[in-house]
C-alpha cells in the first residue's frame, strides 16, 4: 500500500486537545507522523489528497450504538451495506447491539461479527454481548466467555432490563468482569403499547402514549442500583431534560455512570411525527423542543459522553404501516457527523466538542483504542468539509436501509473520504 | 485411664455450651480441645479400637429436614462407635415448615428422653429455636446458610493435620460463599484460629458485607489463590447456573473452577479441600480432586472422628462432667 500524505489539512484530534492547520502522513496503516504544514521530506510515490485549507481531517467515527440486521435480519442490512453506510458518514468503528436472531449471547457468534467486520475491511465491529440469553431479561447470558471472545460491553439492546433484582445481579456480576452494562432507559410497564411521547401532540394525534417520565424512573433506578453494586454503567439514547439532570447529578457525586444520545434527540422534537411520519417513529420517541433543548446543552456541558448513530435499519414494510404499529427507528450512519456538525453551525457545541464525542469519548466508554490521530495508531481517518450544504434523501442514502428520520433536511457538512487502517474504503481519489 | 480423664477439661460442661449449635464466638480455648479429642479418636477409628461402651445407654437421633446422606452416615456413625443408640428421622421439610411445628417435634422428643440431638434444617437459626425447647444436647448438622460446625472442625482438624499450627497459615475459601453455612463456620474458626481468611468468587455468590467478618474478598480466582496454604472449595448449586447468579457451568468453571494452572498460583503445598459432594467440572478440575494435594477424603475421616469427639463431650456435659 502506498504511503499517502495529507496536506493543507485542518487536523482535529480531541483525544490530544489538537486543532490546527497541518499535515498528516500515513504509511504500513498507521499514522506515521503528524507535520507542520510547511514541513519538508515526503516518501517518495506517496499519494497526496491536498485539503486546500478548508478540510477537516479527524479520526475515524466511533459510532457505539448500531444495530445491523445481520444475522437473522439480512433483508433489513446486512454487515456489508451497514459497513458502507458507516463509511460514507465518516465512520470506522461501530459497536452492534446484539438483538440479531441469533441473538449475540455466544462467543461463538461475537467472534463471527468481529470477523465478518475485519471481512468488509472497512470497518471494525465491536459486538455487544446480550445482558441476558436472547435478550428475554430472565436468564444471565455468558458475560465472562462473552467478553473474552470480544464483546464490548452488555446490553439487550432495546430491551430495559425491567427486574430491579434482575439489573443488580447483573451489575454485581459484571462487576467481576469490569464489565460495562448498557440499559435502554425506558421503563417497560409505562412504555407498553405507547409510540409517541405523551403529551398533547400525541393527544391530537390519537397516539397511545408514553410518558417521558418512563426514562427518569429507570434511570433513576439504575442509578440506585449502580450505587449499590459499584458496577459500571451506561445509559443509551438518553433523550429528556429529567433524566440529564439525574445523571449529571450522579456524575457530580462520583457514580461511574455514562450516556450517548443520538442525533434526532438533539436535532427534532416530536412535531416532526405530525404527519404520522413513520421514519421518525424512534424508540425512545422524539420528545418535546424543551426537552431537545435540554440534551443540546447537556451536549455542551458534558454530562453527555458520546454521539451515537443509534442507527436502526428498517425496510419498507417494516415502515409502511399505521403509525402506531409501524417498526421503531431510523438509520443514522450517513447523517451522524452532518446532523452533529449543525449543532455546531448553530454555535451550541464546539468543533473539537463536536468531533469529540464522535471519536474518543465514545472509545474510551466502550474500552477502545480507536478515536485518535496519535502517532503509531491505526489510520482510521474521516475528512469532511464542514461547509458542503446538502439535503438528506431517503432513497438516495447509501446501505440498504433509508428509513431515516432526517429525511428533506438541509445539512453542512460533508464527508469527503474515509480511510481504514490506511486504505481508501469511501470517496473519490481526488477530494 | 479412661477417655475422659485422658483429656483433661469438658468444653461443653456448662449451661450455655450444652449445645453445639455455632462455631461463631468460639475460642481457641474451646476449639483446641475438641480438635485434641478427634485426633484421639481418629487413631482409634484407624485401629478399630473405638470405645463401644462410651455412649451405652444413650440415645441419639439424627433428626435431618433436609436430605444429607454423608453427615446423617458421619454422624450415625460417630454415635455407633462410641456405643450409643442411634435412630434416624428424615422428616420431609414441606411438613415441617412452620415454626409451631417445629416445637411440636421438641415436644416430642422431649417425651422420648433422646439425650443428643443432631438436627439438619434449611432454615437458618431452626436449631437454635428447638434447643431452647428440648432436653436433649442438640448439635447443628447444617442449618440453612448460617453454620456448619463439625464441619469446620473437621476441616480445621484436616490443616492442622498437616501444618501443625493455624498461625501464619493463608486459607482461600472459594465459591458460593453467599448460600454456604461451610464458608461462615470456616471463616469463624479459622480466623479464630490465626488464620488469614480470603473469600473467592463471582461478586453475585459472595456478599459484600462478608469483609465485616474479617476476610479479604477476591473476585477472581487468580487474585485470590495466590500464595495460599490452603485452597478450600465449596460446592455450587447447579440450579444457580441458570438464571441471575451465574450465566452457566461452563462459564463458572471457566472463571472460578479450580484446576491445576489455577491451583499453581498457591503456594507448593497446598492442601485441596471440599465439603463435598464435588461437582466435578463445575467447580472443581477431576484432575485436581484426585490429586496429591486433594485432602479430600481425608476430610471425611475426620469427619467422623471430630463428631466423635463432639458427641462425647456433649454427652459428658449432660452429666454435669
Amino acid at each position: 500500500m502506498k504511503p499517502t500524505i495529507f496536506e493543507n489539512v485542518r487536523l482535529i484530534d480531541p483525544a490530544s486537545n489538537t486543532d490546527r492547520p497541518g499535515r498528516l502522513l500515513v504509511q504500513g496503516g498507521v499514522i506515521a507522523g503528524i507535520d507542520a504544514p510547511q514541513a519538508e521530506g515526503m516518501p517518495e510515490g506517496a499519494d497526496v489528497i491536498d485539503g486546500g485549507g478548508q478540510l477537516v481531517l479527524c479520526p475515524g467515527l466511533v459510532d457505539m450504538r448500531v444495530t445491523i440486521g445481520e444475522p437473522g435480519y439480512e433483508y433489513r442490512e446486512t454487515v456489508l451495506s451497514a459497513a458502507r453506510a458507516a463509511v460514507a458518514g465518516g465512520i470506522t468503528t461501530i459497536a452492534v447491539l446484539p438483538n440479531t436472531s441469533p441473538t449475540i449471547d455466544n462467543p461463538a457468534l461475537a467472534r463471527l461479527l468481529r470477523a465478518r467486520g475485519e471481512e468488509t475491511g472497512m470497518i471494525d465491529i465491536l459486538p455487544y454481548g446480550a445482558l441476558t440469553r436472547e435478550c428475554a431479561g430472565r436468564e444471565m447470558a455468558e458475560i465472562g466467555l462473552l467478553a473474552e471472545a470480544g464483546a464490548i460491553a452488555f446490553t439487550d439492546g432495546p430491551h430495559a432490563i425491567a427486574d430491579s433484582r434482575m439489573m443488580r445481579q447483573m451489575l454485581t456480576y459484571a462487576k467481576g468482569f469490569n464489565a460495562l452494562i448498557v440499559q435502554h432507559p425506558e421503563d417497560p410497564s409505562l412504555a407498553r403499547g405507547g409510540c409517541a411521547t405523551d403529551g398533547e401532540l400525541a393527544t391530537r394525534l390519537g397516539l397511545p402514549g408514553i410518558p417521558a417520565a418512563a426514562e427518569a424512573i429507570l434511570i433513576a433506578r439504575d442509578l440506585r442500583l449502580a450505587r449499590m453494586t459499584g458496577g459500571r454503567l451506561h445509559f443509551g439514547h438518553v433523550s429528556t431534560a429529567e433524566g440529564l439532570d439525574l445523571i449529571r447529578n450522579a456524575k457530580a457525586d462520583g457514580l461511574r455512570v455514562s450516556c450517548d444520545t443520538a442525533p434526532p434527540y438533539f436535532d427534532l422534537n416530536e412535531t416532526v411525527i405530525g404527519d404520522f411520519r413513520t421514519y421518525a417513529k424512534l424508540s425512545p420517541p422524539l420528545r418535546t423542543e424543551a426537552d431537545r433543548r435540554a440534551v443540546s446543552a447537556a451536549l455542551a456541558d458534558g454530562t453527555i459522553d458520546a454521539i451515537a448513530s443509534d442507527h436502526m435499519p428498517c425496510d419498507a414494510d417494516d415502515k409502511r404501516q399505521p403509525f402506531a404499529v409501524a417498526a421503531a427507528g431510523g438509520t443514522g450512519l450517513c447523517t451522524l457527523l452532518a446532523v452533529t456538525l449543525a449543532q455546531v453551525h448553530a454555535g451550541h457545541l464546539g468543533m473539537m466538542e463536536a468531533i469529540g464525542l464522535l471519536t474518543h469519548r465514545p472509545a474510551a466508554v466502550l474500552g477502545s483504542r480507536a478515536g485518535t490521530l496519535a502517532v503509531g495508531a491505526a489510520a482510521d481517518l474521516c475528512l469532511f468539509n464542514p461547509d458542503t450544504a446538502w439535503v438528506v434523501r431517503a432513497g438516495d442514502l447509501p446501505g440498504k436501509a433509508q428509513n431515516t428520520p432526517f429525511d428533506g433536511r438541509a445539512l453542512e457538512g460533508r464527508v469527503l473520504g474515509t480511510w481504514k487502517k490506511g486504505a481508501r474504503v469511501f470517496g473519490a481519489q481526488a477530494a | 485411664m479412661n477417655e475422659r480423664s485422658a483429656h483433661g477439661s469438658n468444653v461443653f460442661a456448662t449451661p450455655a455450651t450444652r449445645h453445639l449449635l455455632g462455631v461463631q464466638g468460639m475460642h481457641p480455648s474451646r476449639i483446641m480441645p475438641i480438635l485434641d479429642l478427634a485426633e484421639h479418636y481418629a487413631l482409634l477409628n484407624r485401629s478399630r479400637k473405638t470405645p463401644r461402651d462410651l455412649l451405652r445407654g444413650r440415645t441419639l437421633i439424627n433428626l435431618f429436614f433436609e436430605d444429607s446422606t454423608r453427615t446423617r452416615t458421619s454422624f450415625e456413625l460417630a454415635g455407633k462407635r462410641l456405643g450409643a443408640d442411634v435412630v434416624n428421622m428424615t422428616v420431609a421439610s414441606s411438613s415441617v415448615n412452620k415454626g409451631e411445628t417445629l416445637l411440636d417435634t421438641a415436644a416430642t422428643l422431649n417425651a422420648m428422653h433422646a439425650d443428643l440431638l443432631v438436627v439438619r434444617h434449611a432454615q437458618s437459626g431452626a436449631p437454635a429455636l428447638l434447643a431452647q425447647k428440648v432436653q436433649a444436647s442438640v448439635v447443628n448438622a447444617g442449618d440453612g446458610t448460617h453454620e456448619h460446625p463439625t464441619q469446620a472442625l473437621l476441616d480445621a482438624l484436616t490443616i492442622r493435620r498437616h501444618f501443625g499450627t493455624f498461625e501464619g497459615l493463608t486459607v482461600a475459601i472459594c465459591g458460593d460463599v453467599s448460600h454456604s453455612r461451610v464458608a461462615r463456620s470456616n471463616i469463624h474458626l479459622l480466623t479464630a484460629l490465626g488464620c488469614q481468611v480470603r473469600v473467592v468468587g463471582p461478586p453475585t455468590l459472595v456478599p459484600g458485607a462478608i469483609g465485616a467478618l474479617g476476610v479479604s474478598i477476591h473476585h477472581t480466582m487468580e487474585d485470590g489463590l495466590r500464595g495460599v496454604d490452603v485452597v478450600m472449595m465449596l460446592r455450587v448449586q447447579r440450579e444457580r447456573m441458570k438464571g441471575t447468579q451465574v450465566p452457566s457451568a461452563r462459564e463458572y468453571f471457566r472463571f472460578y473452577g479450580l484446576d491445576n494452572k489455577r491451583l499453581a498460583l498457591a503456594k507448593p503445598h497446598a492442601l485441596v479441600m471440599h465439603p463435598g459432594p464435588m461437582n466435578r467440572g463445575v467447580e472443581i478440575d477431576s484432575r485436581v480432586a484426585d490429586s496429591d494435594q486433594s485432602v479430600i477424603r481425608e476430610q471425611v475421616e475426620m469427619g467422623v472422628a471430630v463428631r466423635m469427639a463432639v458427641l462425647d463431650l456433649l454427652a459428658r456435659g449432660g452429666e454435669g462432667a
